[in-house]
């Protein structure tokens, strides 16, 4: 064991107030029930193409975003994105919008589920091709450095994504260059159908980056405290100036790959036995009824949960689309 | 019996060189592999090394000399039985003390025929003869003293002072910081200095050739070229992707493609192809200033050509613009890049067959400046399109269809292509030469669409 993953078991668990731990319970709620929502406006027709959801993997954005500096640092992820940017503190009516293509949204309606971005909330995106947001991310990193500005990037890919050569190449010149990243492989156990086994030689992801001396660190990613944790000394470590660090956060989607999926490479019973075992927030709650926490209360937090994402919904069915010259506006910037 | 040794060519199409250093000196002895010179062109350091045992006989040509010529007698070897003349080593030149370049690319930099200057200096404003390599690295030095922002990356940048020594002297007035070595990672470093340009740099990034961006394509139309638009006007990407393009001569079918009409038919991209060293400074400063993602074109032929430049504190030219590189009223030849010069000698041919042809460099190929194509047609009423690269979805078939769709009524003859071969580029110096573009086919073709002349 390396000397990341020996801090990390020194301490597994973020000790997290009673407020904190309230806030990433609600985190995790809000993002649950806005993708549940979001799974309803796609079945009907309000939300159209590919559209990945988030459920099951709550955990992993709203423990790791928890520890970043939302002033300094920056995001970027894949298509599965509107958890991080639900995570970030990102209004969901601007995002549903999005989803559901109209002007309001955070896009202008031009980028879909899979393309969304938040200048002003250092989120870079929402990339829809498997890996790019790795060397992106990279690249965000480097701009820290350049800028000298302490702030460090944090770049989501999956396991599927965790294959891709461009991954290894940014590896490499961000251990080489010493860039503040924090590299996260959400295994989820599968890419589309294809599970973990089936496409890895090394299925211990946290390992890939050993060639490049990137320490790393596997995580329980159904865990939000876990996270945290392992958030905080990933974050201490890459902060100090020493280089990337790579997390593995073990997480489980439920719903298919996108809306459309056959459900056939896996079993009815491992879905379920996830969603009963291992929810992570059905954790977070149970651990807030240990310190107190009254039924009534946490009902509470749901109606207004969904109340929020009711809202969100609304609007993003009832604004206007973009306005057909919009075709033709932001293709470049300047003009010539 | 005294051996002449002869100022070797590092490359079929190398002329003259400097003779940067002697290792030798007279009365030395010398054995096959030794080391005797070190020969330098303007892109290229090679070691100079013997055949032959013997002794060093005269030095004749003295090291620092410039210009010498592929064959002058540089010095004589007394040897028992002399055989042949010494070659050039075909291992990397030791490093000088300075960063110096030490290994030659493959091919060699022939200045051909040097074209008059396009456009005529501002009155007053004084000229000075600059190649287009030293007109490109004066682009990116200026910017990168300007703002702080710009930096550039690529493989060999810093230094080994670039592949093509584009970027030489770079690293040694910005250092490592701004001036970075990658390693052979194309779409890594792409994808990288998208990032960065997305973070708000300002990235600079060389490919040694264009040939090896198709690894790095992803970044540079997924990534780099889209995100404007799909962020709905949010997250800009300010990159340039330089370097050369197009056939060098003699590498092959892998080293020789003209990528122009891959990033031209990109929405979300600005595609720049210079011909000579004014438009080269000008055009790159204006790239590496711009909002958009830039694909910057060069041509490897083109950079050991020289040039009039005005000397001026900001030599900017504006990106999207034509210009007219020779007026002429009887036919229209359009072009960028080598094909320019190419077309400017086929004009003079004609001219002295009473055919007057305007040549016009389109020097941005994205946004393409239609005005001045259908402007010109308006005037000449006929028009060829040359293009060193493939016919086929070419450049040519996009100025074709322009012609057709918006200048129709003013054709009084087809428009025509001249282009290369539809082949991939061979490497045998006879059907290299049968494949690519040249003056004479260019005049040629406009031949066939201009009416005999008495
Ligand atoms: C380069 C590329 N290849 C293929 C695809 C199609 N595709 C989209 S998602 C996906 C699976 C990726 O799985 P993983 O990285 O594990 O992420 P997850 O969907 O599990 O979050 C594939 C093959 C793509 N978008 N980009
Ligand atoms: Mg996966």
């Amino acid at each position: 064991m390396d000397a990341l993953q020996i801090a990390h078991s020194a301490q597994p668990r973020y000790a997290a107030s009673d407020e904190e731990l309230l806030k990433f319970y609600e985190q995790m709620l809000l993002i649950r029930r806005f993708e549940e929502r979001a799974g309803q406006l796609y079945g009907l027709g309000l939300i159209g193409g590919f559209c990945h959801l988030y459920i099951g993997q709550e955990a992993v954005a709203v423990g790791l975003q928890s520890a970043l500096d939302g002033a300094r640092d920056s995001v970027i992820t894949g298509y599965r994105d509107h958890g991080h940017m639900l995570a970030y503190g990102i209004d969901p009516k601007v995002i549903m919008a999005e989803l559901t293509g109209r002007a309001a949204g955070i896009s202008q309606g031009k980028g879909g589920s899979m393309h969304m971005f938040s200048i002003e909330h250092k989120f870079y995106g929402g990339h829809g091709i498997v890996g790019a947001q790795v060397s992106l991310g990279a690249g965000l990193a480097f701009a820290h450095r350049y800028r000298e500005d302490g702030g460090l990037c944090m770049a989501y890919f999956g396991d599927g994504a965790a294959n891709q050569g461009q991954v290894y190449e940014s590896f490499n010149m961000a251990a080489l260059w010493k860039l503040p990243i924090i590299f996260v492989i959400e295994n989820n156990g599968y890419a589309m159908g294809t599970a973990v086994k089936r496409s890895s030689a090394e299925t211990h992801f946290y390992r890939r980056g050993a060639a490049f001396r990137i320490p790393g660190m596997p995580v329980n990613g159904m865990d939000v405290l876990e996270v945290r944790a392992a958030a905080n000394v990933a974050v201490e470590y890459v902060r100090a100036g020493n280089g990337p660090v790579l997390l593995e956060l073990n997480t489980y989607r439920y719903r298919g790959h996108s809306m459309s999926d056959p459900a056939k490479y896996r079993s009815r019973e491992e879905v379920q036995e996830m969603r009963d075992k291992h929810d992570p927030i059905d954790h977070a709650r149970d651990e807030l009824m240990k310190r107190g926490m009254s039924e009534d209360a946490l009902k509470d937090i749901d109606k207004r949960i969904r109340a929020t994402v009711s809202a969100a919904a609304d609007f993003a069915e009832n604004s206007p689309e973009p306005a057909p010259p919009e075709l033709y506006t932001d293709v470049l910037v300047e003009s010539y | 019996m005294a051996l002449e040794l002869k100022m070797p060519a590092l490359s079929p199409t190398m002329e003259e060189g400097t003779l940067a250093r002697w290792l030798v000196k007279e009365g030395d002895a010398v054995k096959s592999g030794d080391i005797l010179a070190e020969i330098e062109t303007d892109k290229a350091t090679m070691e100079f090394e013997a055949v032959d045992e013997g002794t060093i006989g005269k030095i004749l040509i003295a090291e620092g000399s410039e210009g010498v010529k592929v064959g002058t007698v540089i010095a004589t070897l007394t040897g028992d039985e002399g055989v042949s003349v010494p070659a050039p080593a075909s291992g990397p030149a030791k490093p000088a003390s300075a960063p110096a370049p030490r290994k030659a690319p493959a091919t060699e930099v022939k200045p051909e025929a040097k074209p008059a200057p396009a456009s005529k200096p501002a009155p007053g404003s004084n000229m000075k003869t600059v190649t287009v390599r030293e007109a490109l690295r004066d682009a990116m030095a200026e910017e990168m003293r300007r703002d702080s922002r710009v930096f550039v990356m690529g493989e060999e940048v810093a230094e080994y002072q670039g592949a093509y020594k584009v970027t030489q002297g770079l690293l040694e007035e910005f250092g490592p910081k701004r001036v970075i070595d990658t390693p052979i990672t194309e779409y890594g470093f792409a994808g990288i200095g998208t990032g960065a340009a997305m973070g708000g740099l300002r990235p600079i990034v060389e490919f040694m050739t264009f040939n090896f961006a198709m690894q790095a394509i992803d970044h540079i139309i997924n990534s780099a070229a889209k995100t404007n638009y799909m962020s709905g006007g949010q997250m800009r990407c300010p990159v340039v992707f330089r370097g050369p393009n197009g056939a060098a001569t003699r590498v092959g079918a892998q080293h020789s493609q003209n990528y122009a009409p891959w990033y031209a038919s990109v929405p979300g991209l600005v595609v720049i192809a210079p011909y000579d060293a004014s438009d080269a400074k000008g055009l790159l400063k204006s790239a590496i200033r711009s909002e958009d993602p830039v694909v910057f074109l060069e041509n490897e032929l083109v950079y050991g050509r020289s040039f009039e430049l005005p000397e001026m504190d900001d030599h900017i030219i504006p990106i999207g613009k034509a210009r007219i590189m020779r007026e002429g009223s009887d036919v229209t030849i359009v072009t960028y890049s080598i094909g320019v010069g190419m077309a400017l000698e086929a004009a003079k041919v004609l001219a002295e067959e009473g055919i007057e042809a305007e040549v016009i460099d389109l020097r941005t190929l994205r946004p393409l400046d239609r005005a001045a194509v259908l402007t010109s047609l308006a005037k000449t009423n006929r028009m060829v399109v040359a293009e060193e690269g493939w016919p086929t979805c070419s450049i040519a078939s996009e100025i074709v269809a322009l012609c057709m769709e918006q200048g129709f009524d003013d054709l009084d003859a087809p428009v025509l292509r001249v282009c290369n071969e539809d082949v991939p580029l061979p490497y045998a110096a006879n059907l290299e030469k049968i494949a690519l573009i040249d003056a004479a086919r260019i005049a040629e073709t406009v031949r066939k669409v201009c009416p005999r002349k008495a």
